[in-house]
């Protein structure tokens, strides 16, 4: 089904919950590899849904259809030198998925990349929604103000969601300048711990680091490189690369890259590209306390074979195992230990639909997720077991 | 005589008050128990002074696990809790009934842990505000929300409101720098949400609680992120014949790719009021003021004030001072941080906190001047310019119901337009007792439904700060 705006998708929503029958609800299909593989009869594309519906510069809001090509967005954002500060990350390298991201997609699955670490992430950025809801009912929440705390944030109760609380119609996003310049500085060679504790270091200086990353050796280039990006004008990119490079001083020199393999290297990051190859091993995400990082990483690796790097710090793992049975759930989330979440972003299908993909919740906050699901979605029929059995 | 309805006390549980209080005497030491009327007095009512309710008793429990045994109780035998934190909410948030318990977290006040690589603080829901900062400013390090009333207000009412501050234009507010909760449940259950690290797993239930007004648990904890001061700050006040002009600017800035760290909005009768108490130093000759502040190095604070000066004088600049000391800083800082209280001793007020599309600005201050004059009343604006939060205060005689009622009426006159231009009801003080009505304005029925329907998923009785944010009428259960 391809409706053509939000009338019809309610339509859509009411006659499948009429029929019991479920729907899966796909944008471009980039992504349809995250999250649990929802088995439905109904397939909602997004596709009819598309235009950027208001877009105001001097107010820093851009409100677009689900359906619309992240491309165009960027595209209509950088001729006024504006961007998503977020920076989503694009998932198709990674599930070798050819066609086009759309923002509904960016709000459904809270896509974050590099510069969440400093500017926030997609959630952060999401100013207002409209959703069809499983009752086939169209809703609004938030809206196109910088500012809003009138009612429950349903937002960002929809933001990360992965689609399983409503079809989302259209997204509101508040949009920043597009920084000037940039400059990305490097150090060589660190271990693990060294890396994180360059990051920490740069992080916590008054510079306003906007990407810290730490490649291991054999990532990227074939001995370690820590990288710290900042942003801004010509004149305070250049102020701060120089406070920078002083206080790296004792982490063993950091040196400026050239800005074209710079950007290259972000945008690997961004879409984490270092792991997509090769590809039938399965990838996971640890969001963890940053200097806690290393040690649950050095814990794993002494039972099993993996490819790791960070972001965010350190806060954010990228890490590609063997699939084996269950892609290794069991080694790594008792690696974290409850001290941060993990994610399954990619594995075969067959683990996909036994695993848990998303970190599980305790007893109490699984009973109010799932009281969530069905407050939205009563008949469990919208993108129904996308992020946890049933839900 | 008060407009806003409460909703009649419950006649079974105001007979069984002994009963009750005897048995929360039995979970808590008298210390942490207020029972005694006068002494209940002193929580009947927030900053919203206009209403007041006397409430069953007060509890001031000292930990988790106390605050968890006193909920279990409560909700074994159908009371009704409304939270408190310091109880400087201006929407009425922390207002109780008579027939609700007071759960204060006022003994609650530790710093437990601070860790700088990671760049995080824990504490416990009690603390304020301006103690967070406190505890880590020694080492060039703050947390980014600073709301005006930062040194009273607790990070347990910032989370109950999502509040914001000056300083939020480019940080944000309470919730893009929580990272972790502790929250007690209706029926005493303790849960934790999120922690020491980034995007907690799940639906973002921390986006959800943050801003919740006290309606789906009572935090104890928290978790923030805490970040590490820039080198330098420089605040500068522009001033300018007129508020369209000085309202045009901040667009003009903004539309520039320049996000300062704050803008702050002042008119005249604003200016005059602060200036009268604080003697910031505020010039007297102009219909407004904007305050902007810039930081970073000295050098990248000159670039970005050129820029912006720049600006200004495209909109006919009056008057320009740039701090030239920390102190004459804190002086600036005081006199807008101390607006409200300023104005709290020439009149008394309502502070409406509706938003706005920033565009819509020079067109809004001026209809807002209107709608109060034909109300025949006064008013001055001080608010966070640069995201569109206006605050108008409407200044009235509390003694007289007349004004009392002329101001309200203004009031939802103001935030109606504000709705209409495309904004909301409310920035950062959050619904409360005093835009409830209003909520129809700014949501359909489906949208207020659907938020009903999410609140009844986490308290199914509406035993949690009941009286608030939604019509009392139409309310949805869970399903
Ligand atoms: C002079 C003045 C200036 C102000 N300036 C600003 C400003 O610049 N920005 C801004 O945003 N606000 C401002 N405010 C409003 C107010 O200070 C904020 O709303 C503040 O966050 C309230 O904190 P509190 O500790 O006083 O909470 P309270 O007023 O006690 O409670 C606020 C709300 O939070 C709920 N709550 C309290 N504790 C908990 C808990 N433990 N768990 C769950 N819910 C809880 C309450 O039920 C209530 O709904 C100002 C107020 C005054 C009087």
């Amino acid at each position: 089904m391809i409706p053509v705006d939000e009338t019809e998708v309610a339509d859509v929503v009411a006659g499948a919950r009429a029929a019991r029958r479920p729907i899966a609800i796909v944008g471009g299909g980039t992504r349809a590899g995250l999250g649990r593989p929802v088995e439905a009869q109904i397939r909602l594309e997004t596709r009819g849904l598309t235009g950027i519906t208001l877009y105001e510069p001097s107010e820093l809001v851009i409100s677009a259809r689900a359906g619309t090509a992240l491309s165009e967005i960027e595209a209509v954002l950088a001729a006024k030198r504006q961007c998503l500060a977020f920076e989503p990350m694009d998932h198709r390298p990674l599930y070798g998925t050819r066609g086009e991201p759309t923002i509904g997609a960016v709000a459904a699955c809270n896509i974050s990349g590099p510069r969440r670490i400093q500017a926030g992430a997609a959630r952060d950025f999401l100013i207002g929604l409209r959703f069809v809801n499983g009752r086939g009912e169209i809703i609004k929440s938030g809206g196109r103000v910088m500012k809003n705390v009138t009612g429950l944030d349903l937002v960002r109760l929809q933001c990360g969601a992965h689609g399983t609380l409503g079809v989302l119609t259209e997204a509101s996003f508040k949009v920043l300048p597009a920084p000037k310049s940039s400059a990305t500085l490097a150090l060589h060679g660190l271990s693990d711990d060294a890396g994180v504790a360059a990051l920490s270091a740069a992080l916590g200086s008054p510079f306003h680091v906007s990407g810290a990353t730490h490649l291991p050796a054999g990532i990227g280039a074939d001995e370690a490189l820590t990288l710290l990006r900042l942003e801004g004008t010509e004149h305070s990119v250049r102020h701060r690369r120089d406070a920078l490079i002083d206080l790296l001083a004792p982490n063993g020199g950091a040196e400026e890259l050239p800005a074209e393999r710079a950007a290259a290297l972000w945008r690997a990051i961004r879409d984490a590209l270092f792991v997509a190859e090769p590809r039938e091993t399965a990838i996971w995400r640890l969001s963890v306390a940053p200097t806690s990082a290393p040690k649950i990483v050095a814990a794993l690796a002494d039972r099993i074979d993996i490819r790791h790097f960070y972001d965010w710090g350190g806060g954010l793992v990228w890490l590609a195992v063997a699939p084996g049975e269950d892609a290794q759930a069991g080694s790594i989330r008792a690696a974290i230990a409850g001290s941060g979440h993990a994610t399954l972003v990619r594995a075969p299908q067959a683990i996909r639909a036994e695993a848990d993909i998303f970190e599980p919740l305790s007893v109490p906050l699984m009973k109010l997720t799932a009281g969530i699901k069905t407050s939205f979605d009563p008949d469990r029929i919208i993108n129904p077991g996308r992020m946890y059995t049933g839900i | 005589m008060s407009a806003i309805p409460f909703p009649k006390p419950d006649p079974k549980i105001l007979a069984r008050r002994g009963e009750i209080v005897a048995g929360l005497a039995a979970l808590l030491p008298g210390e942490c128990l207020v029972t005694s009327e006068d002494e209940r007095r002193a929580f009947e009512t927030d900053a919203l002074t206009a209403y007041r309710r006397v409430p069953l008793a007060v509890v001031l429990p000292r930990s988790t696990q106390e605050l968890a045994s006193v909920m279990k109780f409560l909700h074994k035998e159908g009371v009704k809790v409304v939270a408190r934190g310091a109880g400087t909410s201006l929407a009425g948030g922390a207002i109780p009934q008579e027939d609700a318990v007071v759960i204060g977290v006022g003994k609650m006040n530790r710093i437990l842990d601070v860790d700088y690589p990671n760049r995080i603080i824990r504490v416990e829901a009690g603390v304020t505000n301006l103690a967070i900062t406190d505890a880590v400013a020694a080492d060039g390090f703050f947390y980014a929300p600073d709301p005006s009333s930062q040194l009273a207000c607790t990070i347990a009412g910032n989370i109950g409101m999502n509040s914001g501050g000056a300083h939020c234009l480019k940080y944000g507010v309470t919730v893009n720098n929580v990272l972790g909760l502790k929250m007690v449940l209706v029926d005493g259950t303790i849960v934790e949400i999120g922690g020491e690290f980034l995007d907690s797993p799940g639906l973002d239930l921390l986006g959800l609680v943050v801003g919740s007004e006290g309606q789906l648990g009572i935090v104890t904890e928290a978790t923030l992120r805490i970040l590490r001061a820039a080198e330098d700050a420089r605040p500068v006040l522009f001033g300018f014949p007129t508020s369209e002009q000085a309202g045009a600017c901040v667009a003009s800035i903004i539309a520039a790719g320049i996000i300062p760290v704050a803008i702050e909005f002042m008119d005249k009768p604003a200016i005059e009021i602060c200036e009268a108490f604080s003697r910031a130093g505020y010039p007297l000759d102009v219909g407004a003021l904007l305050i902007v502040e810039v930081e970073g190095s000295p050098a990248e604070i000159e670039e970005e004030l050129a820029r912006i000066v720049a600006i200004a004088k495209g909109h006919g600049v009056s008057t320009i001072r740039e701090s030239k000391s920390a102190m004459e800083t804190a002086a600036i800082w005081k006199g807008r941080k101390s607006a409200f209280g300023a104005t709290g001793r020439v009149a008394d007020y309502i502070c409406m906190d509706g938003v706005i599309p920033t565009g819509e600005l020079p067109n809004v201050l001026h209809r807002v001047s209107e709608i109060v004059a034909a109300h025949g009343l006064r008013v001055a604006n001080v608010f966070h310019a640069g995201d569109g939060n206006l605050h108008p205060l409407v200044l009235y005689d509390i003694n007289d119901p007349l004004e009392q009622a002329k101001a309200e009426a203004a009031g939802a006159e103001i935030l109606k337009l504000c709705v209409e231009v495309g904004g909301c009801l409310t920035g950062e003080h959050g619904v409360g007792i005093e835009k409830r009505d209003l909520m129809p304005v700014q949501f359909s029925p489906a949208d207020l439904a659907q938020q009903m329907r999410v609140r009844a998923v986490f308290d199914p009785a509406w035993l949690l700060n009941p009286a608030k944010v939604f019509p009392l009428e139409g309310r949805t259960p869970a399903q």
